[in-house]
């Protein structure tokens, strides 16, 4: 292990965590101005040109507001929720394939953090951590709408884990490996996992909203029957946490399902421009690309917070069990039969 | 450096398993238990087990601990409710607790200290040679476990049904 390494990984990480949280940042002007767009208003326009300083000055607010801790809370664990809801959030990031190796000299450069060969699992267990930033600060608050939604959001998560894990042991039978590097070389040239697995893509990703908490599943925080959900006792920058690491795992979900099913940083004509642009430029624009798709993701998930509405909790868990679930067997029955026929003939 | 590390982790696996014991409130005994659970992980890295690392880390913290502190926070044990414990019951509960001591101490006295095991492949814990292990040589007790858990989860289904008049 040489410096050179530590210091690439190191100046790396750094990379990926301002881009992370600026995209977070970001997405909450963006959140604003989608849902203006949809309703036909013109949405935040006072700071900056466009509004595009908007995000600073709610930053600015959140750190200026009155920080005030429940004397009935249990103080420490009221800390520790919204810091572990950031720190999963933002852990998710490292084993995401940004790009393909860029070579300065003869030195081979890798654009991710670390390529483990259980990758997959890694971001499941990284999702099923998410809900603990939840329950731990519902728990402390001492409120009872808090605690119900904590209780929501854990029943929430548990029941969509599962489909969630279903669909992806259909991918994985298909790639034939959990290195999500591997995964996003296998589809160079058109063969995007979601032309494979079009089912387990969806179900895939309506699992995704459910973990993010996002509508139509933000039961969590349903404001009409929980005030504000699990963060109804919090202020200041700690309610800014939560708000902004349910931001982040939208971010993180985008790229996954971009990596997974979508070609992660893969484009077509990309063999001519990597030959033309050269060995930096060319993996460069391939995480352009990559970045293009994750908006792409992002503003569906925008999109469909303010089409359709929130589910009744029993629908929510209809779906999960009796919906998702069922299909996501089937659909691991049919991929295994088809590619026992394919690889007999 | 290996070495330093696990007696780290290791110290850090007994204090944490003692916090559990040792807090009052219930869910803190929880979240002490997942500390503990994330420092097995740690162990499981260190023995190159990656695949072991993160199904423990997903079973174990991701789903199982989540349903405890789920049923500990629905239960919303408090010091108000917690039921008296008398005098007679503390001294009791300490013979009963120097009785186990006694007996585990005396047994651990008796087995003979037994030779460090070495794997012939130290990858073993990597995800394709566990596979390869798990649906090769020992293809049938896998599968008979896997039928065992399911059984588990009918009778467990069957159990919340409510009878048909």
């Amino acid at each position: 292990m040489d410096i050179a390494f530590v210091i690439e990984k190191f100046v790396l990480v750094a990379i990926i965590f301002g881009i992370s949280l600026l995209i977070a940042m970001y997405s909450t002007y963006a959140e604003r101005k989608v849902a203006a767009f949809l309703q036909d208003r013109l949405g935040p326009d006072r700071a900056g040109p466009f509004g595009i300083l908007q995000p600073l000055a709610d930053g600015v607010k959140m750190f200026m507001k009155e920080e005030i801790i429940p004397s009935n809370a249990s103080k420490w664990l009221f800390m520790v929720g919204p810091g572990l809801a950031m720190l999963t959030a933002c852990i998710g990031t490292a084993v995401i394939p940004w790009g393909s190796d860029i070579t300065i000299g003869d030195r081979v450069i890798p654009l991710q953090v670390t390529d483990i060969n259980v990758g997959i699992l890694y971001i499941f267990g990284v999702v099923s951590l998410g809900v603990y930033g939840v329950m731990i600060g519902g728990w402390a608050s001492n409120n009872k709408y808090s605690l119900l939604s904590a209780i929501r959001a854990a029943s929430q998560n548990i029941s969509y884990e599962i489909a969630m894990g279903l669909s992806i042991i259909a991918l994985l039978l298909v790639t034939g490996t959990m290195s999500l590097k591997e995964i996003v070389e296998q589809q160079h040239g058109w063969h995007w996992n979601v032309l494979y697995q079009p089912l387990g893509f969806l179900i895939f990703m309506v699992c995704a909203f459910a973990e993010t908490n996002r509508a139509p599943f933000d039961l969590p925080e349903c404001e009409t029957e929980l005030i504000g959900g699990y963060h109804t006792e919090y202020s200041s920058m700690k309610l800014g946490f939560y708000l902004f690491a349910e931001y982040i795992n939208m971010f993180v979900s985008s790229a996954v399902m971009a990596t997974l099913y979508f070609g992660g940083y893969n484009y077509p004509g990309m063999d001519w421009v990597l030959l033309h642009t050269g060995p930096v430029i060319g993996p460069l624009i391939g995480t352009v690309v990559f970045f293009i798709k994750i908006f792409a993701f992002i503003f569906f998930f925008m999109w469909v917070r303010w089409t359709i509405p929130r589910f009744r909790y029993d629908q929510l868990m209809h779906l999960g069990w009796k919906g998702l679930i069922p299909l996501a067997i089937a659909n691991i029955i049919i991929t295994g039969i088809v590619i026992a026929i394919i690889e007999k003939f | 450096m290996g070495t330093s590390v696990f007696y780290f982790v290791a110290t850090l696996s007994v204090i944490f398993s003692l916090m559990v014991i040792f807090s009052k409130n219930p869910v803190h005994s929880v979240l002490y238990l997942i500390v503990t659970f994330f420092t097995f992980t740690v162990h499981y890295i260190l023995l190159n087990a990656q695949f072991l690392a993160v199904v423990n880390f997903i079973v174990y913290m991701g789903a199982i601990m989540v349903l405890f502190l789920f049923v500990l926070m629905l239960l919303n044990l408090n010091k108000d409710n917690e039921p008296l414990k008398s005098g007679a019951v503390k001294v009791v509960g300490v013979i009963a607790g120097c009785c186990l001591v006694v007996t585990l101490v005396g047994s651990l006295k008796a087995t003979a200290v037994s030779d460090p095991v070495i794997l012939r492949n130290p990858n073993l814990g990597l995800l394709k040679n566990l596979g390869k292990e798990l649906f090769g040589p020992f293809m049938l007790p896998f599968e008979l476990s896997s039928i065992l858990l399911l059984s588990a989860m009918v009778g467990a289904v069957l159990l919340t049904k409510k009878e048909k008049v």
